[in-house]
């Protein structure tokens, strides 16, 4: 087979099936891909010993007839946040540069057990903050898109951004990323790619680097729909672990993906629009309408009054919460030590030196909201607006199943740019922050091109537990667009 | 109000990050400008409004009161900087 990197899921789970190929063929092919495009800086720590150990283990079940499901034999990147048993783990910090977990996430575990293999870990902005790749310690990542007729280096989004890159520059059949105010979906918004986000719980944090806990949620990066669902039905699932585990049975997130929207009802989010938003952007969310009012979807318009306030009610609960978790990086049990005269100057010394500029600038912002006197003022009162926007999905979501809006307010934009002012960066999660505040799942279905060649995503929302709508509508919308677009070279 | 360079100082401290002094004056000028525009908030109305404290609303799970694991002293400190033994080691902390 000619083109076994660009099998999704669905398709390599086939052909292994029926010893068309190998694991280790794919496994080897991918490696392959990921040795000529070093200069993507996709992943972090490559692991071509350990996954060709694993593609062969794969291909031993299957000759036996024990292969595990779908997931059995491919070969995927893992985000470098989630910790991974005798393999470097960094977040994309200095911090962590030398730490080599003793233990394994559960959702690596999960997908471990269920056959896939690891081709390395992908690199990702520092502790998962950022929206463009550019504060990894590592380098940024560079998109293997480009603009129509221009050589300009564009990010592929964050923080998941190696795992973006992986998938859509095919050197990965699909990958893992974790979203706290929209690092899935947008960097997969901004490669052509399917990121979704599961409901807050789905997946165990218990081994994944904590950034802001009450919203931190993995989920998958693929090329489909299907693909989406086949690989969250395999990382998701209950854990005692995690005390925030949702201890539900998963439903079979991949019967679920019907492109079947007839009387469906789709709410559309007036609220979903920002100044300066390009033209391309509106016409395709009215495109988008369009599909699913034509497949049979009834589809209405809809009111979330406090969405302006999602993004700044974001930037006080994350670097809050991203304070807090972010103490246990003291120089002491694990990480980067810069020795120090006593603890104090040790443990400053050691920050400053682990931490880069977003990251300090986030646990600066957080240690204020939370200090004496000021916590009322900001961290409760965050919290109170965060009560008040899920109302208003829930209120949506008492007369439609699913909301369709646009993933992000513009395309890929180039190296460098939105550099100086991090507010003007925090704006790129202006769409997919308030379906992570009020815990919703969410996905980003690859709808079609700007002006420039680049790819737009549209998100839909659908309420807690939902999943299943989700990938209906998501398979609706997939179908509808049947987006086919490939970054240049691939 | 605005942050000034002494606050700035102090919340460095309690976030134990060293802050360059030359560098203290632009750190107010970001963080001011964060904070300027998160204070948006203050409009909202909230009078009665509970603070959102889980997705689900579900008890906290309660474990057997059980030992599950330990005796990897090794495993816990894998990656210390500078261990001694089975123990963490930090500068001299009782003059």
């Amino acid at each position: 087979m000619s083109d076994l990197r660009d099998l999704s899921i669905a398709d390599a789970a086939e052909a292994l099936g029926k010893g068309e190929t190998s694991s280790v063929e794919l496994t080897n092919a991918c490696i392959a891909a990921i040795e000529a495009n070093r200069v993507l800086n996709a992943f972090i720590t490559e692991t071509p010993d350990l996954a060709r150990a694993r593609a062969k283990e794969s291909d031993a079940r299957r000759a036996k007839g024990d292969a595990k499901g779908p997931m059995d034999g491919v070969p995927i990147a893992m985000k470098d946040l989630f910790c991974t048993e005798g393999v470097r783990t960094t977040a994309g910090s200095h911090i962590l540069e030398n730490f080599v977990p003793t233990y394994e996430s559960t959702v690596s575990a999960n997908l471990r057990d269920h056959g896939a293999v690891m081709l390395g870990k992908a690199n990702m902005d520092e502790l998962a903050m950022g929206s463009s790749n550019i504060t990894s310690y590592y380098g940024p990542v560079k998109s293997p898109w480009t603009r129509l007729g221009a050589n300009v280096d564009l990010v592929p989004g964050g923080s998941s951004g190696g795992s973006a890159a992986a998938v859509s520059g095919r050197l990965a059949i699909a990958a893992t990323g974790t979203d706290t105010g929209g690092s899935i979906r947008q960097p997969a918004s901004f490669t052509g790619i399917v990121g979704m986000k599961p409901t807050y719980g789905r997946c165990s944090r218990w081994g994944t680097v904590a950034f802001a806990s009450s919203l931190d949620q993995a989920g998958p990066l693929t090329r489909t729909v299907e693909d989406a669902a086949i690989m969250l039905q395999a990382m998701a699932g209950h854990d005692p672990k995690d005390s925030t585990s949702l201890p539900f049975d998963l439903p079979d997130f991949r019967a679920a993906c019907v492109p079947n929207v007839k009387g469906m009802k789709i709410g559309i989010p007036k609220e979903y629009t920002l100044d300066g938003m390009p033209a391309a952007i509106k016409t395709l969310w009215e495109q988008g309408v369009e599909w699913l009012h034509d497949m049979g979807a009834e589809t209405r318009d809809v009111t979330l009054p406090h969405t302006k306030y999602a993004l700044p009610t974001y930037y006080i609960v994350a670097p809050a919460e991203a304070s807090s978790n972010l103490a246990r990086y003291d120089g002491v049990r694990y990480g980067l030590r810069v020795e120090g005269d006593s603890l104090d100057e040790m443990y400053e010394l050691t920050r400053a030196a682990g931490f880069g500029a977003e990251v300090q600038r986030r646990v600066l912002i957080g240690a204020y909201v939370l200090s004496a006197g000021y916590y009322d003022a900001y961290y409760v009162k965050a919290q109170k607006v965060r009560s008040l926007i899920f109302k208003d999905f829930s209120d949506a979501f008492e007369d439609v199943d699913v909301l369709l809006t646009p993933t992000a307010p513009s395309a890929a934009f180039a190296l460098g740019e939105k550099m100086d002012d991090p507010i003007a960066m925090y704006l790129n999660d202006v769409f997919t922050v308030p379906a992570s505040l009020a815990g919703l799942p969410a996905i980003s279905v690859p709808a079609g091109l700007d002006g420039d060649g680049l790819p737009l995503g549209l998100q839909l929302i659908a309420g807690v537990c939902q999943e299943q709508k989700l990938f209906r509508a998501a398979s609706a919308l997939e179908a509808a667009a049947s987006f086919s677009a490939k970054p240049g070279g691939v | 109000m605005p942050l000034s360079k002494d606050d700035v100082q102090k919340i460095a401290f309690l976030a134990r990050i060293r802050v360059p002094e030359e560098r203290l004056d632009a750190i107010a000028g970001e963080l001011n400008g964060i904070i300027g525009w998160v204070e948006q908030l203050a409009e909202v109305e909230t009078g009665d409004v509970e603070p959102m404290t889980s997705v689900v609303a579900m008890p906290a799970p309660l474990r057997d009161d059980v030992v599950t694991d330990g005796a990897i002293a090794d495993k816990v400190t894998a990656n210390a900087p500078d261990p001694i033994g089975p123990f963490y080691a930090v500068p001299k902390v009782v003059e």
